[in-house]
């Protein structure tokens, strides 16, 4: 026995059998890496397609059936395109922040189990690429370094629009990354295991089983909302909001590493649906039907089912919703997210040792809720705006002549 | 469990992190542009990570990518941008004088303190690693920090908590002033 083995079967025998075992870690990643790329090209077509079908438009049909090969004909052509670097860029970060967008979609993934377990050689195989004891925290972590290369990006570029957007996108990120993680404790909670493997098989093989039920509604909605506005996608696209700051970090980016961006952002829609579906939605649990050799096939088929749909609803939220106002995204993060699901999973938490304990924890979170509610409301009715917070200089808005005043002391 | 049973991956993990922590912090204090030494930092903040998976503390691993490269450093950039102080600084000035000297002072007081410490007594437990140990098996070590934050040490947890929170509020009252005037006084 060694640690790794308690996470994982497969190094049960150590690497000792180093062909076999290196092996099989060899072609999962390969598998798991390609796979992913394949299901970008594809999610990009989807929702092109989904997207033109919700607008009356026809969209994408030229390139191959139903304009499926769409998408590799966009990226051949970004390929040749020139590629700019800005003179005012920082040229080190300008390059490198693509990959800094792009590494941590495709690590996220390998935490997501997309099926049960195989035998292969006498090995036990799980159809994940790793289960790290740390588990679910890598999905954090990884949502906290993928804000760099959006950051890194604006600020890199050397522009104004880019620089805001940089600003905004570090802001927003902290804002839902309290509420996503307590969100995940409490689903840590009830399985009493950080791994993503134990989270799906602790969850059981029907609906009411599924942390979506089993914890009711509210931690799945919270996540919902969180983890869209961890991946900047609409509603909560404040960073590249194209009416306001034209494209955003990307305004400066051409050619490959334009396609680069591009790619992130829909690595992380694919791989944040996953995530949803691990979670909440029993991973690949579903109906088995007993045919003998194909059993492992089915619960692949559920966990890409299941994903589609989670993709198709965020690319509903594109067409339907319109973008939040910046400080409605921030209201919304802090004023409502972060106390919800502080008070359910203290909820959770205390009927998970006695339903005594729950109750009282709810009569205790009911009662903060009113507090918090009050504050609220005097919050509002109380002066607001810069006007509260700086120090009133002049009439606002200043007179023209105040203000060249200032500008040409600051030229001095 | 590897450090015993692999010398060659643990030595090249060891490599790997020890180059990543040392080149990050040389590069934040003799990188002359912010933000560049901001990256290194992130660098450095990595390598204490890998540091930490080596020796199976793999929730002290991801906490330290969480909180220090995946927030903390977020909010320096955060003011880094916002007060515009992302230009070359012109650092032939000392603006304390002799606080050269003074930092060279403090830097050949702490190395020489480490070497002693290192060379004379043991660290808390007088292990040189942890991994393959009692706490190294199960899921990672979750569960015994967990049990230890909440008994051992409850105390020093719940201060700390009160402490963050007192410096939150602080903050808040700090940015929040109110008004002495009204804009119908100032037209006035």
């Amino acid at each position: 026995m060694n640690a790794l083995s308690t996470v994982d079967p497969l190094f049960t025998h150590g690497v000792n059998g180093w062909g076999v075992v290196v092996l099989i870690v060899a072609i999962k990643v390969l598998v798991g890496f390609g796979a992913l790329m394949g299901s970008v090209t594809l999610m990009i077509w989807f929702e092109r397609k989904a997207i033109s079908d919700m607008q009356s438009r026809i969209g994408p049909q030229r390139w191959g059936p139903f304009g499926i090969l769409q998408t590799l004909a966009d990226g051949i052509k970004l390929f040749f395109k020139e590629d700019l670097v800005p003179a005012e860029a920082d040229r080190f970060v300008f390059k490198l922040a693509p990959y800094l967008a792009l590494v941590p979609a495709v690590i996220t993934f390998a935490i997501v189990p997309v099926g049960g377990t195989l035998h292969i050689a006498g090995h036990v195989v799980m159809l994940q690429i790793a289960n790290p004891p740390m588990g679910i925290l890598l999905l954090l972590a990884m949502s906290g370094i993928s804000v760099y290369g959006v950051m890194l990006a604006g600020w890199a570029s050397g522009s104004k629009y880019p620089l805001i957007s940089s600003v905004r996108a570090s802001a927003q990120m902290i804002s839902y990354e309290a509420a996503l993680g307590i969100t995940i404790v409490t689903i840590v909670l009830v399985t009493g295991s950080l791994s993503t493997h134990d989270i799906v098989t602790s969850q059981g093989h029907w609906i009411w089983h599924w942390n979506v039920i089993r914890l009711g509604v509210v931690p799945f909605i919270i996540f919902w909302m969180a983890i869209t506005a961890e991946l900047g996608r609409p509603p909560f696209d404040v960073v590249e909001a194209d009416s306001e700051l034209v494209g955003g970090f990307n305004t400066e980016y051409s050619s490959i590493r334009f396609a680069l961006f591009y790619m992130a952002e829909f690595m992380n829609t694919i791989t944040m649906s996953a995530i949803i579906v691990t979670l909440f939605f029993g991973g690949p649990a579903g109906w088995i039907p007993n045919i003998s050799h194909l059993r492992w096939v089915f619960p692949i088929i559920w966990f890409v089912l299941k994903t589609v749909i989670f993709c198709f609803c965020y690319i509903w939220f594109r067409a339907a919703l319109p973008r939040f106002r910046y400080d409605q995204v921030m209201d919304l993060g802090w004023k409502r997210l972060i106390p919800l699901s502080l008070g359910w999973m203290l909820i959770v938490a205390g009927f998970l040792l006695r339903p005594a304990y729950g109750f009282i924890m709810a009569a205790m979170v009911m009662i903060a809720s009113i507090v918090l509610g009050r504050a609220f409301v005097l919050g509002q009715t109380r002066e607001t705006g810069a006007d509260a917070i700086l120090p009133i200089v002049g009439q606002r808005p200043l007179p023209p002549e105040v203000l060249r005043s200032w500008s040409e002391r600051e030229e001095e | 469990m590897l450090a015993t049973t692999y010398a060659v991956p643990a030595i090249l993990v060891f490599v790997t992190s020890a180059l990543l922590i040392l080149v990050g912090a040389l590069g934040v204090i003799s990188v002359k542009n912010p933000v560049h030494a901001a990256i290194c930092l992130i660098m450095t903040l990595f390598g204490v990570a890998v540091a930490f998976v080596a020796q199976s503390a793999d929730f002290l691993a991801a906490v330290q990518i969480i909180v220090y490269a995946g927030a903390i450093v977020v909010l320096f950039l955060f003011v880094i941008m916002f007060l515009g102080v992302d230009r070359n600084m012109q650092v032939s000035v000392e603006p304390l004088v002799g606080q050269r000297a003074f930092a060279g002072a403090g830097v050949v007081i702490t190395v020489a303190g480490l070497i002693t410490l290192m060379a004379t007594s043991h660290w808390v437990t007088g292990a040189t690693s942890v991994s393959g140990s009692a706490l190294a098996t199960g899921q990672g070590n979750v569960k015994q920090l967990g049990t230890a934050v909440f008994t051992t040490y409850l105390f020093a947890f719940e201060a700390t908590a009160a402490l963050l929170i007192i410096a939150v509020v602080g903050a808040v009252l700090l940015a929040r002033r109110e008004r002495a005037t009204t804009n119908e006084e100032v037209s006035a």
